[in-house]
């Protein structure tokens, strides 16, 4: 489960405490208490079944005390995995594994009704050790060669011919003697087989109900994907807000604004318009438009071909590849102190050139004090 | 009296409110106004509504339904690319008006000009807001881009639309270096004179480049009438090209960028 911001809880809260009108640091406490109603729901489910599967052991934390069953191989795989992903060392990351494990690797409730059900074979523990000690008699493995399938149907909820065909194919590739087709072993009661399939009756023909003997293991562990380990699935809760009213506003306003300063600007200053052009007559200074001034300001001190192609040209090419020159992951402005002075030096000596072409230059492109000589530019 | 008058009618506010109401109703009405648009009858403030403000308008729905929570802050983007567009769209609107006062030949464009200003009702108020929009959205492409920077916006997945962006940074110059020669007076000729030189030392091709750029070998009527096309029609068309992949990848690329 991914953690909640703190400021997002706290608006959550405020919000859910102006609902309901209650303080807002209670509603902040109880939510921190209980995160989701979902895990709230879970702890509760699950608690009665596991004091009860397990009273040998009180002293285990419940939900993370599930994962025992992840096979050693696969929560190291899964640990080198994520100490290359996260630069971390994989014993480190192993032993985290193995404290925190997620609940939501496999529903609470029917794996514990299995754990406390099915035989365990004990090399391969694929069940939690509260298994063999709390589920008394089907765990009395010597004594009890066919444990009771049909209940077992009921509790896990995998069909009854089901568990038969797989208990039969194990004993096959065992070598064990095989039970005959529908001889139905004591345990097996009627409402429970009733339970499980359409009538009595065709349950115990068509699919007729044997034991599982010891060690057979009616569920496989697959894999176990742990939250985070290969993908995040899930997205982090991200504070978002609806377009409209609230970005909508702010734009319709932002035009607004700017469309008012626009007409109040032009109504009291006009667009030049000097004489008619006469190429015989070249006014001095003759400048460009005033975005290009820091070029012309450059043709000063380089060659033409310098000024006028080569610096703009990689100017350009430059700024349009800076994303692949700048490898730093990272947005903090911390982090990236060259790149932002780099840019800002840039920026500021286009400025500066800029300026000094627009108001420092008189005739004949000779330096000037604008408040001295007066202002040779036209927009 | 309720009504504000004493015959017993009711009074013009409601009747005109009534009447308003049964157009609102009408199925022309909702005809012209998708479900979910403040418009229509009915329209009542919920989550889904407002998702249906922004779906089913075509030109909201360059928007996202929700978008993160800083990038509304107006500190963090300034609306300075959003301003930029609106700045495009206004200066398409004026210059469209200005178009049909205006000959791109040597002696009718500079009188044209003129007579916007004593001819033409508004005439000399659109050509200012129409020159100084221009300037500003100059300015405003170009702080967008240090905006950007700053946020470190431009890295991964973001890479593509910085190029894009600076594409748009030139053909906004580019389009606006056009622009400053229609008015054909002393002015114009020799910025774009000065500004074409500078083309012409361009290694290897400079005549040719400078030839391509004027039409001629100097600034001349030929070069007029080219500019023009490229100022109306050519740049226009290309740069909403560009913009509209600009738009598009800052959707498909996440939205507006983290916060720092």
């Amino acid at each position: 489960m991914t953690e909640i911001p703190e400021e997002i809880l706290r608006r959550s809260a405020e919000a859910r405490a102006k609902a309901t009108g209650r303080d807002v640091a209670e509603v902040l406490a109880e939510m921190r208490g209980d995160d989701s109603p979902s895990s709230a729901k879970e702890a509760s489910i699950e608690q009665p079944t596991a004091t009860a599967a397990a009273p040998t052991a009180p002293e285990k934390p419940l939900p993370t005390e599930e994962i025992p069953e992840i096979p050693e191989e696969i929560l190291r795989r899964a640990a080198e995995a994520r100490a290359e992903a996260t630069g971390q060392d994989v014993e480190v990351v192993l032993t985290e594994l193995r404290q925190g494990a997620p609940p939501s690797i496999s529903p609470p409730q029917p794996a514990t009704a299995v754990a406390s059900q099915i035989p365990v074979d004990p090399p391969s523990s694929i069940v939690p050790e509260v298994a063999p000690t709390a589920s008394g008699s089907a765990a009395a493995a010597p004594v009890e060669q066919r444990p009771d399938l049909a209940t077992l149907a009921e509790q896990t909820g995998i069909p009854a011919h089901l568990l038969e065909r797989s208990y039969r194919a194990r004993a096959k590739a065992e070598g064990r003697e095989e039970p005959v087709p529908g001889e139905v072993d004591g345990p097996v009661s009627a409402p429970a087989v009733a339970a499980s399939g359409a009538a009595t009756g065709s349950v115990s023909t068509a699919a007729p109900v044997a034991a599982v003997p010891e060690g057979v293991r009616t569920q496989r562990l697959l894999t176990v994907v742990k939250a985070g380990a290969i993908q995040q699935v899930k997205k982090e809760p991200t504070d978002k807000v609806n377009t409209w009213p609230h970005l909508l506003a702010i734009e319709f306003v932002a035009l607004m604004v700017v469309t008012v300063a626009l007409f109040v600007f032009s109504a009291f200053v006009d667009a030049p318009l000097l004489e008619f052009a006469n190429f015989n007559d070249q006014p001095n200074p003759s400048k460009a438009p005033w975005y290009f001034l820091g070029l012309q300001e450059l043709l000063s001190y380089f060659d033409p071909q310098v000024a006028g192609v080569l610096i703009p040209g990689i100017g350009l090419l430059g700024l349009a590849i800076i994303p692949y020159i700048d490898r730093n992951p990272s947005v903090k402005p911390s982090d990236r102190k060259l790149a932002i002075m780099t840019f800002s030096f840039f920026v500021m000596a286009s400025g500066i050139l800029t300026i000094f072409g627009s108001f420092f230059r008189g005739p004949g492109f000779n330096f000037v004090f604008p408040w001295v000589d007066g202002i040779f530019f036209d927009f | 009296m309720a009504n504000g008058n004493s015959n017993g009618r009711p009074g013009l506010k409601i009747r005109v409110g009534e009447a308003l109401g049964h157009v609102r109703e009408s199925e022309v009405w909702s005809s012209i106004f998708r479900p979910g648009s403040p418009f229509r009858a009915g329209y009542s403030d919920s989550p889904r509504n407002r998702s249906y403000v922004i779906m089913n308008n075509v030109l909201y729905h360059l928007h996202p339904v929700k978008v993160k929570r800083h990038g509304v802050r107006l500190s963090y983007t300034l609306c300075l690319g959003g301003l930029s567009f609106f700045l495009f769209i206004l200066l398409t609107i004026t210059g469209i008006f200005l178009m049909f006062y205006y000959r791109p030949t040597s002696p009718a464009a500079f009188n044209d000009v003129a007579a916007l200003s004593t001819d033409i009702a508004f005439g000399q108020m659109t050509r200012n807001l129409h020159r100084w929009g221009a300037h500003l959205m100059v300015l405003t492409v170009f702080l967008h881009m240090c905006r950007v920077f700053y946020h470190g916006a431009y890295k991964p997945p973001r890479e593509f639309n910085w190029v894009v962006g600076v594409i748009l940074l030139l053909l906004t110059l580019l389009l606006s270096f056009t622009g400053y020669l229609l008015p054909w007076d002393q002015l114009a000729i020799w910025a774009v004179t000065v500004g074409t030189n500078m083309a012409a030392y361009t290694p290897v091709f400079g005549s040719q480049v400078s030839f391509a750029l004027l039409g001629d070998i100097q600034v001349t009527a030929n070069t007029l009438l080219r500019w023009y096309v490229l100022h109306v029609l050519f740049l226009p068309f290309i740069i909403v090209v560009f913009m509209a992949v600009h738009f598009w990848r800052v959707r498909k690329d996440g939205g507006i960028s983290g916060p720092l």
